[in-house]
């Protein structure tokens, strides 16, 4: 039963109140993509122990979709932040390496 | 209006707290970007001051960045949808009655905070008056806020009013306090 | 004998007589008493009997780790299995009733297992499935059914109440005994918001039971004197009878609290489970004794040594007039003061350890307690109770060396601290080698959000015990004999001895988990409190490792068993579930609704009038609305208004068809497809003006469908301005449909209704009557047909006023079958039936909906995948049966030869199936393969009772194929 912090409406929401929306920053491919990456796009997920980048939308608040970095294993939060966002920000990179220094944005 | 009929039909309960009926209640819903000037100036001209984050302020309620609910009388709200949908004609905005999708409900008495604590995963003690707490309860969505210590007004869907009605009926029945926040 | 003791008793309350029953059996005890203790006043020493074995079984313990004194508990709808005897409070008018045995608990046939315990042993269930199948099923299946389980299941519905209540605080405190009490009086200090959840109906712990004087006052009057200073604090919130019963992610904790157990009560809900946010959680859960592995070691009479202390200083209850008490550690001793300053005897103190303090020594025998040192119990004798032990050298085989007659054995093997809570969430362990016990490891606590420890552990629980010296006895006496390690029982409650943990071993099951579950070791409802270490023990032994090398199996929540009413709280009866109504749900009830449910909503599934069956219902409401007029309940269906200078673009890319190009004031009938290419959801879309669309979505998509919207325009084209709202609830919509739709509403007055004013798949807004409502010239039936909305709170009204207005025109409600029946008479898809997550539009012949037009649209590119483009993909087609009758709904049409898996091959199924009054015979629709191309064959569908179907491929549309009445 995890808490996360709504980075719109700054409700500090519990699980019950959340709907998962799995991995966040995919890239979507459409028409005339190559099958590779439209089956990468649609079903490759490396299901990460460790850090992981996710969707969680604030089904029961204010409504909105936002991204949380968080450790699979111990369900640490390192950071929420906006959905409007193609890659991690800067300070969530940061917060991730000072809790995780052998972690890299690459692994 | 006489067609118009509230979906509780004025029912009410009384437990240790009394959970009522508020009737039938003007709602407009405006979606547009709250931080946009533009807007912010559209809707002065309406009289309606933008509250800040998840208030409630003369019947104006922040409920998502980019949402507002205006609370008012069953029978002004078309007029007052017009008369914003008007003054945000140049803007990017939504606005639309919604006085009939939602239901209006009134808990009130010394144990308000407690009923309210069997249902919603809220911290009802460090809750100020006057902020709305969109959330769940029992099994569906809702928003309460506090008007002061003893009153607090929910609105939920139409189609689960009477779910809602019932679960707080459940919960205000005398024998079952808490003695949690009326200390 | 156990018997009460003329004075004493730290809680009860000799003035308050109260009445129970045990098993019919009229007896009394005091308020204050446990069911336990008040039994052991009465000299009810056997209480139960063993899962397997059914062996004679007593009270062991004082509290919630007791294996054997298991009751039910009530009558009726307050009847309830499997509560302790030791933590359920005595109150005036209790039944209780002992569990597993039968005929009786003094004669139990049963028993007899017992002579065959060597055909029972570890893992004899699943040994049983290697023998000859037939013997699985004609003698093992039969004699297990018949004793599985313990107490008798409740016939009744429980008649009590539940409920939640969330709490949010600083500080949580689990266990209000003195380190408890003093971790919230810091904390209160602090100023922090605290609450202290205590599982017992009283403060303190086992402190004032020993005497203890804390900060230089008696335990008691600590304990009363602080709890004082803390109700007086605001910040702090003290529950007792409320057990923490789980430790989870983030500071969640579970309290459960029992507020009627104890006094039940009609308004009062007799569970309430505390859903608790903690910053930080203090558990001071105190320890359990274990017991001592020796031959007989479960026979009424042996007892834990704290135990018996409890019941001797709390309740004035002594389980003997001669305890012998057998120990490996000082903390027994504290037992032994107590039964002789109670004027009990004592005959002797058999301590396990080669060597013990000579003071201690030359105090009991001061006392006159005789101390065998290095002393073992051989055997203890009786049958259904103690009579006396048989003892001998602990470092022995177990030659007897004397016989002490005795009627109680106050047994003590240490302590262990209730790490429960704090290994639930991830908090780790470590051996304790002085003190032979498992302890939380202050390095590796269990982490929060924050990935900071947010457990820790005060008091015993933290193994700050004060046992003193202990050596570590795992069995007595060290060399006992295969019969006798037969003999001495380490779970009681799942009846697991040493000799099967050691068999398991033996057997290759060196994990402990694997040898728990293989032995049943702990796995019975006290989820071995007391037997786990022991058995770790033997096991380690029998391995011939460490203790720490076998490791502890996990502890998982709850810490005791909680009620599923506790579980389930509020959501029982009417408000289980949350009911959806529509705006004349009220009146469907009124005039013969049978329902359906849909999704969370009840639609009427049809109108039955006084006498009428379902089927002749749904009959006469299609056969009415073909040939006059039908009132529709549309309500549920989803509206979500979607506006904004990019709402154009968007919705091109949500449906598969155009609807940027769709005129103000006209209606489109679109699809929607996930990422997949699999329809998700349809509906008609009407164009309100230069930048709004209304899109309408199936009756169970309409949160889908809005959160869908919400998803793409949130998460990946932020930068489109489009806003959308699900006014689905803001209107009633109602269907008027048939030939006299609007000859009907033109009586009502208003709007110009006529087919120039507004044509098949147009919109407006008007009036009709004193309504204000708009109307779609959208027609889901086939017929005439208008869909008009009005806000929901007139919905009723203007249902009323369609039924008085159609009343000439013999105006029949219809509900969603008929609703089915007529769009499968058209041909028209229904998402759910022709549609299930593996369906593509082009399998239903939609390929008209597919926009050439477009780049791009959510799903077009799944389209093109091999698998989507495979010519040999099911198509849709319309099925007929050759003698009239109606398909089994999901028959599968056969063909010669069979699959690489030996089934029949298959080559089509059917997916709507209903009986046509319009034609008078069935009708279906099915997807085939090459079925389009392959129309007037008739395909083989087997029935479920053997005999076969025969349909013809015909076209899914079977009425009015030109569409000429709808658009009149």
């Amino acid at each position: 039963m995890l808490t996360l912090k709504c980075p719109y409406c700054g409700v500090q929401a519990c699980e019950t109140e959340l709907s998962p929306g799995y991995e966040a920053h995919l890239k979507r491919f459409g028409p005339g993509s190559s099958d590779d990456d439209f089956e990468t796009y649609l079903f490759t997920r490396p299901n990460v122990k460790g850090v992981h980048f996710e969707r969680w939308r604030h089904a029961y608040g204010c409504g909105k979709w936002f991204l949380a970095a968080r450790c699979t294993t111990t369900l640490e939060v390192f950071g929420t932040y906006s959905a409007q966002t193609p890659a991690p920000p800067a300070e969530i990179i940061e917060a991730i390496k000072s809790k995780r220094p052998d972690w890299s944005p690459e692994t | 209006m006489s067609n118009a009929m509230s979906v509780l039909e004025g029912a009410v309960s009384t437990g240790f707290v009394t959970v009522r009926d508020a009737g039938l209640t003007g709602m407009v819903s405006v979606r547009a970007d709250l931080t946009d000037a533009a807007t912010v100036a559209a809707l002065s001209s309406c009289g309606i001051t933008v509250p800040v984050v998840r208030q409630i302020v003369d019947g104006v309620a922040w409920m998502a960045p980019d949402e507002l609910l205006l609370v008012t009388e069953y029978a002004d709200a078309p007029a007052l949808a017009q008369k914003v949908q008007a003054a945000m004609a140049d803007t990017h905005a939504l606005v639309h009655v919604v006085s009939d999708a939602r239901a209006v409900l009134r808990v009130e008495g010394a144990g308000t905070k407690e009923a309210l604590a069997k249902l919603c995963p809220v911290d009802l003690a460090t809750l100020a008056p006057g902020e709305v707490r969109r959330t769940r309860l029992a099994q569906v969505a809702a928003a309460f806020w506090l008007e002061d210590a003893e009153n607090a007004q929910i609105i939920c869907f139409r189609s689960v009013a009477d779910y809602v009605f019932g679960v707080l009926q459940m919960s205000a029945r005398k024998g079952s306090e808490v003695g949690v926040f009326t200390r | 004998m156990s018997f009460r003791l003329p004075s004493g008793g730290r809680l009860i309350d000799r003035t308050s007589e109260l009445k129970f029953t045990f098993n019919g059996r009229i007896m009394r005890g005091f308020a204050g008493d446990t069911l336990a203790s008040a039994l052991l006043a009465r000299d009810q020493m056997l209480m139960g009997r063993s899962f397997k074995y059914h062996r004679p079984r007593g009270v062991v313990a004082s509290g919630a780790e007791e294996p054997n004194a298991l009751m039910n508990i009530g009558e009726g709808g307050r009847f309830e299995p499997n509560q302790r005897a030791t933590t359920a409070e005595l109150f005036d008018g209790m039944a209780a009733r002992s569990q597993n045995h039968w005929p009786s608990l003094e004669f139990d046939v049963g028993a007899i297992n017992a002579k065959f315990a060597r055909f029972l042993p570890a893992g004899f269930y699943y040994k049983t499935f290697l023998y000859p199948r037939h013997f699985w099923k004609y003698v093992f299946e039969p004699i297990i059914r018949q004793s599985a389980g313990l107490g008798a299941a409740p016939k009744e519905a429980d008649a009590d109440t539940y409920e939640h209540f969330y709490a949010f605080c600083d500080v949580l405190v689990v266990g209000g005994g003195i380190a408890g009490l003093m971790a919230a009086r810091d904390a209160a200090a602090d100023g922090k918001r605290v609450i202290v959840l205590e599982q017992n109906g009283h403060w303190g712990g086992r402190a004032p039971v020993d005497g203890a004087v804390v900060e230089g006052k008696p335990a008691d009057e600590w304990v009363s004197v602080t709890l004082q200073a803390l109700e007086a604090n605001d910040n702090v919130t003290l529950r007792d009878r409320c057990m923490g019963a789980g430790v989870y992610d983030h500071g969640y904790v579970l309290g459960y609290e029992r507020i009627t157990d104890h006094a039940p009560a009609n308004d009062v809900p007799r569970h309430r489970l505390w859903r608790i946010r903690a910053g930080h959680v203090v558990t001071a859960t105190g320890a359990l004794e274990r017991p001592l592995s020796f031959a007989g070691n479960d026979l009424p009479g042996v007892m834990l040594a704290s135990a018996v202390r409890d019941y001797v200083v709390n309740h004035a209850v002594a389980p003997g007039k001669r305890t012998v008490v057998v120990t490996n550690n000082d903390d027994a001793y504290r037992t032994a003061e107590v039964m002789v300053n109670a004027g009990l005897s004592v005959p002797a103190i058999i301590d396990a350890r080669p060597s013990v303090d000579e003071a201690l020594i030359s105090k009991f025998s001061d006392l006159g307690v005789e101390v065998k040192v290095a002393s073992a119990i051989a055997k203890v004798k009786g049958k259904d109770r103690v009579t006396g032990v048989a003892i001998c050298a602990q470092d022995s085989n177990g030659s007897v060396s004397t016989t002490i007659e005795c009627d109680a054995v106050a047994m003590s093997g240490g302590w262990s601290p209730v790490v429960h809570l704090w290994s639930h969430c991830g908090g780790k362990l470590t051996w304790d080698e002085d003190q032979a016990m498992f302890r939380p490891d202050p390095n590796r606590p269990p982490t929060n959000q924050t990935g900071e420890g947010f457990v820790s552990v005060v008091g015993w629980a933290n193994g700050e015990i004060d046992q003193g010296d202990i050596a570590p006895v795992w069995i007595m006496p060290q060399g006992a004999s295969i019969e006798t390690r037969n003999k001495m029982w380490l779970d009681f409650q799942n009846d697991v001895k040493v000799s099967d943990v050691q068999l398991a071993a033996q057997e290759g099951f060196e994990s402990v988990e694997h040898a728990k579950r293989y032995t049943t070791l702990g796995m019975a409802t006290d989820q071995g409190k007391l037997s786990n270490i022991n058995g770790l023990a033997v096991l380690a032994d029998a391995l011939d490792t460490g203790i720490p090398q076998v490791g502890t199996t996990t502890f998982r929540p709850p810490y005791t068993p909680i009620s599923m009413g506790a579980i389930a709280g509020e959501a029982r009866g009417e408000i289980f579930q949350p009911l959806r109504r529509t705006p004349m749900h009220a009146w469907h009830e009124k005039n013969g609704a049978h329902w359906e449910p849909v999704g969370h909503w009840r639609r009427p599934y049809c109108f039955q009038q006084p006498g009428e069956s379902v089927e002749d219902a749904v009959n006469r409401e299609i056969t009415n609305t073909r040939t006059s007029l039908g009132l529709l309940d549309a309500s549920t269906l989803g509206k979500i208004v979607v506006k904004g200078p990019d709402a154009g673009k968007f919705l091109d890319m949500l449906y598969t068809n155009m609807m940027s190009n769709l005129k103000p004031g006209k209606c489109r009938y679109g699809l929607m497809c996930s990422e997949n290419g699999f329809l998700m959801d349809d509906g008609v879309v009407a164009r309100i003006d230069e930048d709004t669309w209304l899109c309408h979505t199936t009756t169970g998509g309409a949160d889908r469908i809005h959160a869908w919207m919400e998803d793409w325009l949130q998460c990946e084209w932020w930068d489109w301005k489009v806003w959308t709202l699900n006014l689905t609830e803001q209107f009633a919509q109602v269907a008027v449909v048939g030939p006299n739709a609007r000859t009907m509403l033109e009586t009502l007055g208003g709007m110009d209704l006529s087919a120039q004013a507004l044509p098949f798949m147009g919109w407006a807004d008007g009036k009709i009557g004193d309504f204000n409502v708009r109307v779609y010239r959208i027609s889901f039936s086939g017929e005439l047909s208008y869909e008009i909305s009005v806000p929901a709170s007139e919905g009723l009204a203007f249902w009323e006023a369609l039924m008085e207005a159609g009343e000439p025109f013999g105006i029949t409600p219809y509900g969603t079958e008929a609703l089915h029946v007529m769009r499968a008479e058209k041909g028209f898809i229904m998402i759910g039936d022709e549609t299930d997550g593996t369906v593509i539009p082009q399998d239903l012949g939609l390929n008209w909906a597919l926009s050439k037009k477009k780049e791009d649209f959510l799903g077009n590119r799944a389209h093109s995948r091999s698998h989507m483009a495979d010519p040999t993909r099911w198509k849709l087609v319309g099925l007929e049966t050759v003698d009239g009758s109606v398909l089994p709904d999901g028959a599968y049409a056969v063909a010669d030869g069979h699959n690489e898996n030996g089934q029949r091959n298959m080559i089509g199924r059917v997916t709507s199936t209903y009986y046509s009054p319009t034609l008078d015979r069935g009708i279906a629709m099915g997807l085939v393969l090459h079925g389009p191309d392959r129309m007037g064959e008739v395909l083989a569908f087997p029935r479920v009772d053997g005999t076969v179907a025969y349909a013809r491929i015909v076209s899914p549309v079977f009425y009015d194929p030109e569409g000429e009445k709808q658009n009149v």
